[in-house]
């Protein structure tokens, strides 16, 4: 792996997230646990490979809390740490994360959150900057792939120099872009193994020691405003002075991208070190200008904090940005964006120009289930059982959860009614049995289920709450790119660990109806369906089929993989196939269903959808 | 290079687009080119649709603006019209004419449009359109999923590129597993000279 090559100065591409992963390793980091979630998830992807030879320990953790408590107590052993996760993430770990800001750190210790502007990947947009605020640690913004790189390693010293714990704040335009990365030394040494020395009196915060921790914990905020002053990372551009610019994050990369197409010259100051402020900087930015432009992305936090300065040290200057309409509360920001106020206030116009279309009406192209997924079988049996009981869509609840599955929410299969976050399928389940005339139906993925989906169960079954519960077991974490999880055993090193059996969890909790069906298998599973929509209490179907895209591989290796075909004599063009299974390879032709030979996978899980047998393997030599 | 380049690359996930913008980037980083690109993760693995924004030379922005691409690398018919947009005027559109037809086809809740008409409305606004069957032209290098290095073949004969067919070769073998160099170094070839013998 380029990214191990102690070769100083050397340059390679790499991506956002591989960049925070050569910081760790130049940071002499020596434990790191995460949760995978977009955009974060290439951090722990890229460790699973590159922390042994590294040298540093790495874990999957079942969840982001578990995960933060690890680091917390790892760091208060003498090892620096690090944990990354997705926005919502930190909404999991927070319990955790509030109040190791108030017993402070001892090794350095990094908290990366990955926010997520225009919810590529996520259940919401919300701005993480508020999360430093609240539990008053330092925070840190790369704008780069580069920059993300040195600001771990200067995160680590911060860290210990005032023994706080830091943010690290990126967004997806950080993790998931690719640049130039010139590589810097790695340290001979790199302490995985300390000792814990006991102090009671700040690890345990019962309440007489937090009271007397908060008072420490502004203390360590008034040493990082010092430093925030001198930081590196928060910087002046000098230009012609007529328009000052604040910036921070991905944000300072669209500045900058317009003051060059655009030939304009704004001062800009680029915070990097983004909490606390360097109000003294930031008051003198504010004293030499006439006209302030606030560019961060959502939230309007670093606009209020200027504008509360400015009531002090210039009540009359001009400020443009979200509160004054300018620039957008929502979505994240682009050239356009950020250049059009810009322009505006140079008075120039952006030069850019397209041609429009005629406008020929596009089909969509929302992302689906993957051929051969066996989340698919597992639908297509459910819907088939439900016609068969006559129960309705209306009858029931399908209370979806966050993972692929979630895709069922397309056509056909219409199968997603309710969603809030990780483990909400379980835990919603519990108020539509209680208060809703309906059966709540419960869709979660294995690695999902390790995460939160057993409290729910535990609070179903203690309040005799009727349910059925479908665990889409595909023993993998797939849809964040294939991380181990407890049910296969396998470790983020990929060491053998223990094998966590969801079957024997279930039945320990006390749960009667288990059962645990292969969905490929879809008359078995449709009889099961029937008879969990039947039972009077938390019925439980476990749907267990590799990942396909995984299970295609492993075949592949063996061998060419045969697909499959219509037999144009058989196919009565009925449409069965693609009005209840829907897979990607099927593309309807006038007068016949045809495959696809370059998105088949081979599976064969069609095969029992057609009535008339007409899905065959295509003879070898022919594919 | 002086200035910069903007490439839009828009298709569908699995067409190997990530694979053919890294080729890009090795390419860049060869002739140390500064380089910045930006992806779509997420969501689904296939199906969906992907957009992979390559900037080089002089740029800070990771995203390409409507209007400014110098050109529009496009995998599959419907994309290529649907990311029209981000090409300035006067751009470069590639095309490959192979298409990916969603399934909501199929289910017949929607249609896929002509791809005659689609083409000859992206000819005539962008007189500089190339079109080619890079997943027919991958097919007879020995696999329909070699399509993305056909494509890079293309890209490599377009007037403009910094970097030689040499170079783009050269990328491409550093970027593909050892086991198929061949295979896709007539794939790369066959895309290259289909453009240049138009």
């Amino acid at each position: 792996m380029e990214l191990l090559e102690n070769q100083p100065g050397k340059k390679i591409f790499l991506l956002g997230n591989e960049a925070v992963v050569r910081g760790l390793i130049e940071a002499g980091v020596g434990f790191v646990a995460t949760y995978p979630g977009t955009p974060s998830s290439e951090v722990g992807g890229t460790l699973e490979k590159a922390a042994k030879p590294a040298g540093i320990y790495f874990e999957y953790a079942p969840n982001e809390k578990v995960a933060m408590e690890e680091v917390a107590a790892s760091s208060a052993s003498g090892v620096r740490s690090f944990t990354a996760m997705k926005h919502v993430g930190l909404n999991v770990a927070s319990d955790a994360f509030m109040t190791v800001g108030y017993t402070g750190v001892r090794a350095g210790l990094v908290v990366m959150t990955a926010d997520d502007p225009s919810a590529h990947s996520s259940q919401n947009e919300q701005d993480n900057r508020y999360y430093a605020r609240l539990a008053g640690v330092p925070m840190l913004e790369p704008a780069t792939p580069q920059e993300g790189k040195e600001m771990i390693k200067y995160a680590f010293e911060l860290s210990e120099k005032i023994g706080a714990m830091v943010m690290f704040r990126t967004t997806t335009r950080m993790n998931h872009v690719r640049g130039v990365i010139t590589l810097g030394d790695i340290p001979a040494e790199r302490k995985t193994k300390g000792h814990f020395d006991k102090a009671p009196s700040r690890f345990v915060t019962i309440p007489s020691n937090a009271r007397r921790e908060h008072p420490e914990l502004l203390k360590r905020l008034e040493k990082a405003e010092e430093i925030a002053e001198t930081s590196p990372f928060n910087y002046i551009l000098k230009g012609d002075g007529r328009v000052g610019i604040i910036t921070s994050g991905v944000a300072y990369n669209y500045v900058m991208e317009m003051r060059n197409v655009l030939g304009i010259e704004p001062d800009v100051l680029k915070l990097g070190l983004t909490f606390p402020l360097p109000r003294k900087t930031l008051s003198d930015f504010i004293r030499a200008h006439d006209t302030l432009m606030i560019a961060e992305e959502l939230e309007p936090i670093l606009e209020k904090e200027v504008m509360v300065l400015a009531k002090d040290v210039k009540p009359s200057v001009r400020m443009v940005g979200k509160l004054s309409g300018d620039l957008p509360l929502t979505y994240e920001y682009n050239s356009e964006v950020v250049g059009s106020v810009m322009a505006k206030l140079y008075d120039v116009a952006i030069p850019y120009e397209n041609e429009d279309l005629k406008g020929i009406e596009l089909p969509v192209r929302p992302p689906t289930l993957c051929p051969g997924c066996p989340h698919r079988a597992t639908y297509h049996a459910l819907a088939k059982a439900m016609k068969a009981l006559k129960i309705k869509p209306e009858d029931v609840v399908f209370s979806s959860d966050i993972g692929c599955y979630t895709l069922g929410i397309q056509e056909p299969f219409e199968m997603a009614d309710f969603l809030l976050c990780m483990g909400s399928s379980v835990g919603a389940a519990g108020g539509f049995a209680q208060s809703s005339d309906q059966i709540p139906i419960s869709f979660i993925g294995d690695s999902t289920f390790f995460h939160s989906g057993i409290p729910g169960l535990v609070n179903n079954l203690y309040n005799k709450h009727r349910f059925v519960y479908v665990i889409l077991d595909n023993s993998i974490t797939a849809m964040t790119g294939h991380q181990p999880n407890p049910g296969m055993g396998i470790t983020g090193m990929h060491e053998v660990g223990q094998k966590i059996d969801i079957e024997a969890v279930v039945k320990g909790l006390g749960v009667e109806f288990v059962k645990v069906v292969d969905p490929y298998d879809i008359q078995p599973t449709m009889k099961l369906f029937k008879e969990a929509l039947q039972y009077d209490g938390p019925a439980v179907i476990i749907a267990r089929h590799p990942c396909a895209l995984l299970e295609y591989r492993d075949k592949k290796r063996k061998g060419p993989v045969p697909v499959y075909t219509v037999n144009e004599e058989k196919c009565t063009n009925c449409h069965i196939c693609v009005d209840t299974f829907a897979c990607p390879a099927f593309v309807a032709l006038p007068h016949v269903m045809s495959i696809d030979p370059a998105v088949c996978l081979g599976c064969g899980s069609c095969v029992p959808v057609c009535p008339f047998n007409a899905f065959e393997v295509l003879k070898e030599g022919e594919q | 290079m002086k200035g910069s380049m903007s490439i839009e690359m828009v298709g569908v996930g699995g067409q190997g687009i990530l694979l053919a913008s890294k080729i890009l980037g090795r390419a860049a980083l060869n002739k140390d080119i500064n380089v910045i690109m930006s992806e779509v993760h997420g969501m689904a693995q296939r199906g969906g649709v992907v957009v992979t924004s390559v900037r080089l030379g002089d740029a800070y922005s990771p995203l390409i603006s409507d209007g400014s691409a110098d050109i529009l690398f496009g995998f599959e018919p419907v994309e290529t019209y649907r990311g029209i947009r981000r090409l300035k005027k006067g751009g470069t559109v590639l095309m490959n004419l192979n298409p990916m037809v969603p399934i909501y086809v199929s289910l017949g809740k929607q249609k896929y449009p002509s791809i005659d008409e689609m083409v000859a409305e992206i000819k005539a606004h962008f007189p500089k359109t190339i079109t080619l069957n890079a997943t027919e032209l991958a097919e007879e290098a020995g696999a329909a999923i070699a399509a993305n290095v056909v494509m890079i073949g293309a890209l490599s004969a377009v007037e403009g590129l910094p970097f030689t067919k040499e170079e783009m070769l050269e990328a491409v073998k550093q970027s593909v597993p050892p086991k198929v160099v061949d295979l896709n170094i007539k794939a790369f070839e066959l895309g290259y000279s289909t453009v240049m013998n138009r």
